[in-house]
């Protein structure tokens, strides 16, 4: 463990991977990543790694496909109209089972959209993002000290599994500097062993081949039923995320990024005038922390999801509690919401909820039934799922 | 203690790293810190600004909307960045290029002619020090001290006659009153 | 280094955001210019790219669409096989055109598409902040190759008139430069006629354009002229490369 040093989110990034035993990077600039590859040309060749601006993002990531195909630990990165060129490439990775590493720092949009922070990418990020039936492994960071450590998870994850992994960030986490510490020692590359599908020197041993295909009848399904059970394996064992103050929690407040951060401040407001509200912050995103919010639904009474789109996030939360909660949503397309907005919308949803248990723990709130009406349904059925709703969720 | 500060001015003068080493000095002296830059096109017009955090608690957002304390250093920094103040909040002003008097009666405000006291001092490249000092005198969010510690760990290649120039400015900013 | 002081018809009457002692500037002057001597102005439609210049789009007046990083000619083929009557041009930066939009320009180049491409080679990215363009010279610092281009890691630059000329759809090629008033008039000649050629239906036209860029640079606006003159001269030498008159003859020739 190191001291703490003042970093920029992408350096941070940047060095984090190379620690990780990067030592291949392509790329193409755009903003708000470019201090990535601008990292990346100056350190890297001091590692005996390899630096390529490439021609296009396309190109990039072909760069990538060949690199990890030889079981290299390689990184791209790139913003939001970059990263929707590269799905081919991740795609083509996915499907031939090669772990590489890759960030998108997400930026508005659609189309050209401006570079400021947004996270508009997230559906993009959690479903594949490109052609095909597939997952990516997603990690979301809030802090400029987790873009510098979650690298190295992100390798570890997608050698673990032989899939892609991706850092999902912002212009913010980006472009800000926050103290650092590297939690973990640099790794030397050498020092990892060959799991017997690298391409290379061939002596002494079968030939291998790489491909994201297989046109024999009924192959691909096996291939691909293969891989759903390692998704499943994965949603299993691997989902992480961080939950402050839920047990007493009345009202939920999920974000993920840096929402989460800004969310932290509303809810901490909102603690400050005893509204008992909570926070839970998916870390990763793909594994998605299902379970645990679907158990979270049945000790609160609603949940507010806050996220800097138009309601993409929003869907998973829903899919994972099953309609045993109201899900509120405070979306701000290729906006930034500040912690006073925030916690305006943590008040008004933690208000309009059915006065019963609302208005009891608030003794400072005014006369909270005010409008006398519950808006939608009884106090009673409101407070807690029936335990049958519940059973007849998921699985 | 939360300070969301903002600092702004003309590209060259020196508030994208005043700010950094704002941020420095708070880290070394063990609080929570966060450092953000107005970046690309949006600074095609010559203007440069960043927020900074300095905090005893966890930082939430480090894009300051509602500052604290915010620096101005030229003329359309005060007209963007005086309605954002929170009220009973602190403008420090660089009374040497802003002429303009600053309108609210609901905050504090410092006048500070930094390049006047830079250029007695040598140059007028450490104004921004000069609002800097002004700065953490007037909010305490950090120490000159602290500040002198970070300024070789954020200019690492200046040489030490310019280092001391820089914590004479500080100094000098430090002794700034506020109405 | 203007040449009039007349705000001309093809451009809209509003300040131009970029840095002091940029080429584009002059450039869309030159453009707009010509737009309004040709009397095309009304049935021009214009590109705009992904560089500083995607402002375009606001600055010629004339109808104006802005697509996605380096395709342009592909959009301006589109536009041009949807409505041939109009005038149809494309403008680019050499990371638009010469890098992520390789393929576009070589291809519409191939296919002799009645279009018009201006190509601003100012041998650096711009728009992102100074990282290494495909044009940037041997040597040459930029924000990706901080210790100056290295043909060893970097590979070398590419010349595009050069490289467009060995394509027989290539109709017309000229390179030019804006470093100086002498130049700037020879530019906008290069120009013209490259809207006449698409008026005549004579085929792909492009010229390529040495332009400062002293903010990406890293020099003064001053230097930034010295700098083309003395090492971007050199390397991409001026002239023109291929005109429509060339190709005839050669065709005749063939036939
Ligand atoms: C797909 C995609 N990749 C990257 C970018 C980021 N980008 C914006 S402008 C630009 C390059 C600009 O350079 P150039 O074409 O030389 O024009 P200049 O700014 O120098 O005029 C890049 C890479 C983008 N917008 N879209
Ligand atoms: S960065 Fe370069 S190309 Fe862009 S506007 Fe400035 S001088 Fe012109």
């Amino acid at each position: 463990m190191g001291e703490k040093i003042l970093m920029k989110g992408n350096e941070a990034l940047a060095e984090g991977a190379i620690r990780a035993g990067c030592r291949f990077f392509s790329g193409y600039p755009i903003t708000p990543q470019n201090e990535v590859p601008e990292y990346m040309s100056w350190r890297l060749p001091d590692e005996g790694g390899t630096f390529i601006q490439a021609e296009s993002e396309v190109a990039a990531i072909n760069m990538i496909y060949g690199a990890a195909s030889t079981g290299m630990r390689c990184m791209t990165s790139s913003s939001s109209p970059g990263i929707s060129l590269k799905q081919e490439g991740i795609s083509y990775c996915a499907g031939a089972d090669l772990p590489f590493f890759y960030a998108n720092v997400v930026r508005g949009g659609p189309g050209l959209g401006n570079i400021a922070a947004s996270q508009g990418d997230y559906h993009q990020s959690v479903r594949g993002g490109g052609h095909g039936d597939y997952r990516v492994l997603v990690l979301a960071p809030n802090s400029v000290d987790e873009m510098a450590n979650f690298p190295k998870k992100c390798y570890e994850l997608a050698f673990r599994y032989r899939m892609p992994s991706m850092i999902l960030a912002d212009g913010i986490l980006g472009q800000m500097m926050e103290p650092v510490e590297f939690k973990f020692e640099p790794v030397d590359p050498k020092s990892f062993k060959e799991a017997g599908w690298e391409l290379g020197l061939a002596a002494g041993r079968r030939k291998r081949i790489v491909r994201s295909y297989d046109l024999r009848e009924g192959e691909l399904e096996k291939i691909n039923a293969a891989r759903l059970k390692k998704y499943r394996e994965i949603e299993e064992k691997e989902v992480l995320f961080e939950a402050k103050q839920c047990d007493d929690a009345e009202l939920v407040v999920v974000a993920y990024g840096t929402s989460s951060r800004i969310a932290a401040a509303a809810v901490k407001m909102a603690r400050d005038k005893g509204l008992k509200v909570g926070l839970f912050r998916p870390i990763t995103l793909w594994p998605f922390p299902k379970k645990q919010l679907a158990k979270l639904a049945e000790k609160s009474r609603k949940f507010l999801v806050v996220e800097m789109s138009m309601g993409q996030f929003v869907d998973d939360v829903r899919l994972a509690v099953c309609g045993r909660i109201e899900v509120d949503l405070y979306a701000r397309p290729a906006g930034i919401p500040s912690g006073e907005e925030t916690f305006a919308a943590v008040e008004k949803s933690y208000k309009s909820m059915t006065p019963a248990r609302a208005a009891a723990p608030a003794k400072t709130a005014k006369p909270k039934g005010k409008p006398g009406r519950p808006r939608k349904k009884p106090a009673k059925k409101a407070g807690r799922p029936a335990k049958k709703t519940r059973k007849g969720g998921r699985r | 203690m939360y300070q969301g500060i903002r600092m702004s001015g003309f590209g060259g003068q020196g508030v994208i790293s005043a700010g950094i080493l704002l941020a420095q000095a708070g880290l070394l002296e063990g609080k929570n810190v966060s450092w953000f830059p107005a970046y690309g096109a949006e600074m095609r017009g010559g203007t440069a600004n960043c927020s900074v955090v300095v905090a005893d608690d966890e930082v939430s957002s480090p894009i300051v909307s509602r500052p604290d304390t915010a620096v101005v250093l030229n003329e359309p920094s005060l007209a963007k960045f005086e309605p954002m103040l929170k009220p009973g909040g602190l403008l420090i002003v660089n009374s040497s290029l802003v002429n303009t008097k600053p309108k609210r009666t609901d905050i504090r405000v410092a006048l500070v002619p930094c390049n006047a006291i830079a250029q007695e001092l040598g140059t007028i490249k450490i104004a921004n020090m000069v609002a800097l000092g002004a700065l953490a005198g007037l909010t305490g969010a950090v120490s000159i001290e602290a500040i002198a510690k970070a300024l070789p760990k954020v200019f690492k290649r200046a040489k030490p006659e310019i280092l001391e120039l820089n914590v004479k400015a500080l100094k000098k900013g430090a002794e700034a009153k506020a109405e | 280094m203007e040449l009039v002081n007349k705000w001309p018809a093809g451009l809209v009457e509003m300040p131009l955001r970029y840095c002091p002692g940029c080429g584009h500037g002059i450039v869309h002057r030159i453009v707009g210019e010509c737009l309004e001597e040709l009397g095309i102005r009304e049935r021009t439609v214009g590109v705009a790219p992904v560089g500083c210049s995607v402002f375009a789009d606001d600055y010629f007046n004339c109808d104006m669409i802005q697509g996605p990083h380096g395709r342009g000619p592909a959009i301006a083929t589109g536009i041009k096989r949807s409505k041939p009557e109009c005038i149809v041009f494309s403008y680019q930066g050499d990371g638009d055109l010469a890098s992520i939009g390789m393929a576009e320009t070589i291809h519409s180049a191939a296919r002799s598409e009645n279009i018009t491409v201006i190509f601003i080679n100012n041998a650096i990215y711009g728009m992102t902040g100074g990282q290494m363009a495909p044009t940037t010279l041997i040597g040459q610092k930029a924000s990706t190759c901080p210790r100056g281009r290295d043909p060893k890691v970097n590979g070398y630059p590419i010349r595009i008139c050069e490289l467009l000329q060995s394509l027989e759809g290539a109709s017309y090629l000229e390179r030019t430069s804006v470093h100086t008033a002498a130049n700037a008039i020879k530019t906008k000649k290069a120009v013209k006629r490259a809207f006449q050629n698409q008026i005549e239906c004579k085929g792909f036209s492009l010229v390529e354009v040495l332009s400062m860029c002293p903010t990406g640079w890293e020099a003064t606006p001053l230097n930034s002229v010295k700098y083309i003159a003395d090492k971007m001269m050199p390397l991409y030498p001026l002239g023109v490369y291929r005109s429509p008159e060339q190709r005839e003859q050669k065709e005749g020739g063939a036939a």
